[in-house]
């Protein structure tokens, strides 16, 4: 990996703003009891999604150039496999618990 | 002369090419350990609402709480970029600094995860109370477990660094550390936005 032309203070400074905002916009929301309902879970989950990416590139410095081909493919794998196990134990438990009540 | 030269030149470039695929094993390593937390995090959904007529989240989360060891964990996050950007200038004596403010940084979230974890079993809301608290316990001490797992990591760097310098070893070290101190704050991000936040709704 080639570390050495991205890393400058001004990336991890706006990194750094940016996961400020949002983990205060989902914090606020709670704390506040701005929002009920299924609307806050929405929020707080593309602000947490945002917010993984933010760290990704910002901290991880991943992008599609300077990053190697194989650390890409190996986060997407991941990814996917996260997808199917996680997702596919959620639908599978909720399902049950539905068919149970 | 010319053929030693270009044979510590061989050597260097033999190093790097090592190094670079030890930073991609560490990769690779990361995104396995990815997996396990999704898992805990899988099964913390499933039985967070098992409480067994004991204490549910509701009682027992402190969002301000979270709110600090949020902070603490995304400050050190900032604090090991400055380390990593003190090295790409050579300033060894910063490295070491901003490292030294990232442990006490990590120390403080640890300090305060302790003290949650502790108020919770001297509450009788320990692991073994329900469903929901054994799988609370094992995938937040999880992250913490690793949290001072790369403590003990900066610990062994910062003596790296001050006995050995800035080698391309140490360096490559160094990098692998960030990525997983890093690492660990994104996981957190996770906890906050699916077992604190909802719990406390």
């Amino acid at each position: 990996m080639d570390h050495s032309a991205e890393r400058s203070l001004s990336t991890y400074l706006t990194g750094f703003v940016l996961a400020v905002v949002l983990t205060a916009i989902p914090f606020a929301l709670v704390w506040g009891g701005l929002l009920t309902g299924p609307a806050v879970y929405v929020v707080i989950a593309i602000a947490a999604v945002i917010q993984v990416v933010v760290h990704l590139v910002f901290f991880l410095h991943m992008d599609f150039k300077s990053t190697p081909g194989e650390n890409l493919f190996f986060l997407g794998f991941a990814a996917v496999l996260i997808c199917i196990m996680v997702g596919g134990s959620l639908w599978i438990m909720m399902d049950l618990h539905h068919r149970m009540m | 002369m010319s053929g030693t030269a270009l044979n510590s030149d061989l050597i260097e470039h033999e190093e790097k090419k090592s190094l670079e695929s030890r930073e991609f094993g560490f990769w690779v390593y990361l995104m396995t350990d990815a997996v396990i937390f999704a898992l805990l995090f899988a099964s913390y959904v499933v039985l967070s609402k098992n409480s067994a007529a004991g204490p549910t989240s509701k009682d027992l989360f402190d969002l301000g709480h979270t709110a600090g060891e949020t902070a603490l964990l995304l400050l050190s996050s900032l604090t090991f970029g400055l380390a990593t950007i003190a090295m790409t200038s050579d300033q060894a004596g910063r490295v070491v600094q901003w490292l030294f403010v990232t442990l006490i940084l990590g120390l403080g979230f640890l300090a305060m995860e302790m003290l949650e974890f502790h108020g919770m079993i001297a509450q009788g809301a320990g692991p073994g109370t329900s469903g929901f608290l054994s799988a609370f316990f094992t995938l937040v001490g999880t992250h913490g477990l690793h949290v001072a797992f790369g403590a003990i990591g900066i610990c062994v760097m910062i003596g790296q660094v001050m006995v050995k310098g800035l080698t391309l070893p140490v360096r490559s070290r160094l990098i692998r550390l960030g990525l997983f101190w890093h690492f660990l704050d994104i996981v957190w991000i996770g906890i906050f936005s699916v077992v604190y936040l909802p719990g406390v709704m």
